[in-house]
């Protein structure tokens, strides 16, 4: 317990670090517009990524509709703060803050009761068939906001209200992996690792699949949504175009590159994968059209030499690193996470 | 005969036009779906190369001499080798990783064809000349497509031509072998790995003559052009029953005339969300398809 809380208190520390250092890097104009955009694009992408981790990683199973519940969250919390937008234009920045949360929440709300809905026919299947029918439905999730007439159709939908401030998103990151960390900590996390092991043994140890396997997709659902949510409120307009299949692999890029089971990884995976384009357009110049290329390379590399992704299962543990630093650590006797990520 | 009547003929014949084009894609991940059990994710992009392939050939062809259509044997050449190589390189070596591995590397095979063909030969569509020159063919009031009757009548030429290919001969046999059990396939001295080989290099085969005929429909091509066309035939293998033959080839004529229909019917701009729902509604009811059978999974 004591080393819990120590251990909590160096990451809570860690992350007070993190936020003063951007506080400070924004206040004292050393971090522009451009960059405060790349760090938002950042904070994004973390959350589609580690909430995708819960699928992909801990669960196994690749889902190709992650951009499909996004759009849903975005849709919903812009559509909702427009309805309000009156009571916005009089607010002060505490009730604006207070009803962009409400935004979010509806937003992911909505995006998993979607996920719940699509999670129980999704989910009796497996594999290459989960993969296509995900597909298939963040397809047809796009084509319907095309056609419908209150979410803007093919235009799209306009003027939405830029609520989304950087220290209100990074909080919201931070909450976001400390549930999903402690979810996959936690007895339905083992669960729903051992479904990904072998599901059958997993059934017969007495774990209701259905409901975890659902539980996992309906909760990635959530978090894309809230993720959609600070996206619209981001960017200020939305098209259902951006939510497509791209998009899906997008994020499911960063979770296999991150390595599917860690959260670290898919942090670090997100953070690089969005700041490496911009760095390289900084020095090779437009570099959007190669980005995709190099992705797909760097993909096809890390299946075939290392499948688990560059973390693997490992977890970073700022904890682990100041014992080591500090020569307090000893290794053994925790057994970790087998190599193999995910089992057929 | 009614107005209505010859119009709605006029769509029947355009849905199994399309039809049997995504029949002959579907044949392809069918071929390999039952020999590796892999949906190979990259084979609607082989159909975007083999149509690059065919575009850029026929100027080469018309100036010796050889009629444009030739394109077809370059188109064919072309895929299956890089039906061969794909497999080759990239999915060979995890036959034996986790099937999530040998997924998400067939999708970055086709990120990176996609993007490879976007970055050499920029994303702006291309026009598809007109190679074949057939007469329209006259049934009383109703006017039929000479194009759309090559592409039914070859379709289903290559698709018996498959199907006798499969059950007659001794290669047919071994792939048949290897599907069913590839290990006691290579005790009864089959190589699998060649039977892989070629079972990639006729699915790919199949593909680039599918380009050809699409690009006589649709005379536009792009790097992205093989994506949504490559769901769609998957969706076609998946209702007929993955990895049986002649289910692709219904699956393929029912998506073709649902994705007519619906064009002409309902909303031009609901068709691929039908066809997406189509693949839904069968992986809910029937996940074997109309010709699977269900085998339970072992322990």
């Amino acid at each position: 317990m004591k080393k819990n809380l120590r251990s909590y208190g160096i990451n809570m520390l860690g992350t007070l670090l993190l936020y003063a250092a951007m506080l400070l890097l924004m206040s004292s104009g050393m971090m522009d517009r451009y960059y405060q955009g790349i760090l938002m694009s950042v904070f994004i992408n973390v959350i589609l990524a580690v909430s995708l981790n819960l699928t992909t990683g801990l669960l196994g199973q690749i889902a190709l509709g992650h951009a499909g519940f996004m759009s849903i969250g975005a849709y919903t919390a812009a559509l909702f703060t427009k309805a309000l937008s009156s009571t916005l234009e009089s607010a002060s920045p505490l009730t604006s803050g207070a009803i962009f949360l409400v935004a979010l929440l509806l937003g992911g709300l909505v995006a998993a009761f979607f996920g719940l809905l699509i999670g129980g026919p999704v989910l009796r299947l497996k594999g290459d068939y989960l993969a296509i029918i995900t597909l298939g439905f963040g397809e047809i999730i796009r084509v319907i906001i095309e056609n419908l007439s209150f979410t803007g159709g093919a235009q799209g939908l306009r003027g939405i209200k830029r609520l989304a401030t950087l220290p209100m998103t990074f909080w919201i990151m931070v909450i976001v992996v400390i549930l999903l960390f402690t979810l996959g900590r936690s007895r339905q996390g083992r669960a729903i690792i051992a479904i990904s092991q072998d599901d059958i043994a997993s059934e017969a140890a007495g774990i209701s699949n259905t409901y975890y396997k659902i539980m996992a997709f309906t909760i990635a659902a959530f978090f894309a949504g809230i993720a959609g949510g600070i996206y619209a409120h981001y960017i200020g307009s939305l098209t259902a175009k951006t939510f497509g299949y791209a998009k899906s692999i997008d994020i499911l890029v960063i979770v296999v590159l991150g390595g599917m089971g860690s959260l670290t990884g898919s942090i670090a995976a997100a953070v690089g994968l969005t700041i490496l384009p911009e760095l390289l357009r900084e020095l090779l110049g437009d570099f959007t059209e190669y980005r995709m290329l190099v992705y797909a390379i760097a993909l096809v590399l890390v299946m075939l030499f290392k499948p688990s992704g560059l973390f693997g299962r490992y977890e970073f543990s700022l904890t682990r690193l100041i014992d080591r630093l500090t020569g307090k650590y000893k290794p053994g006797k925790k057994i970790t996470g087998k190599e193999t990520a995910v089992h057929d | 005969m009614p107005q209505e009547l010859i119009v709605f003929i006029k769509h029947l014949i355009n849905g199994v036009q399309v039809g049997s084009i995504y029949a002959l894609v579907a044949l392809g991940y069918t071929m390999v779906y039952g020999i590796v059990k892999l949906i190979n994710f990259a084979h609607g992009d082989f159909i975007m190369v083999g149509a690059y392939a065919a575009l850029f050939s026929i100027p080469v062809l018309t100036g010796i001499g050889l009629p444009a259509w030739f394109c077809v044997f370059v188109a064919v050449a072309a895929c299956a080798l890089l039906g061969v190589v794909t497999e080759k390189v990239a999915y060979k070596p995890l036959r034996n990783s986790p099937r999530i591995s040998a997924l998400i590397t067939a999708i970055a095979v086709s990120l990176l064809l996609q993007n490879l063909f976007m970055v050499c030969f920029t994303s702006s569509p291309r026009p598809f000349p007109e190679i074949f020159h057939v007469p329209d063919l006259r049934l009383g009031s109703i006017q039929i497509n000479g194009v759309a009757v090559l592409t039914i009548v070859l379709s289903a030429v290559l698709m018996i031509a498959l199907q006798l290919f499969v059950q007659k001969t001794k290669l047919g046999r071994a792939m048949r072998a290897v599907s069913e059990d590839s290990e006691a396939a290579s005790l009864m001295g089959i190589s699998v790995n060649r039977t892989i080989s070629m079972t990639f290099a006729i699915g790919s085969g199949l593909a680039a003559v599918a380009s050809v005929m699409y690009g006589s429909v649709y005379p536009l091509i792009d790097p992205y052009m093989g994506s949504m066309l490559g769901l769609k035939a998957f969706i076609a293998a998946v209702l007929g029953g993955i990895g049986i033959i002649p289910g692709a080839m219904l699956g393929g004529l029912v998506i073709g005339l649902v994705e007519s229909l619906t064009k002409a019917y309902i909303n031009t701009q609901l068709a691929d969300a039908v066809v997406f729902g189509i693949l839904i509604l069968v992986l809910i009811i029937k996940p074997e398809g109309i010709f699977g059978k269900n085998i339970g999974e072992k322990v």
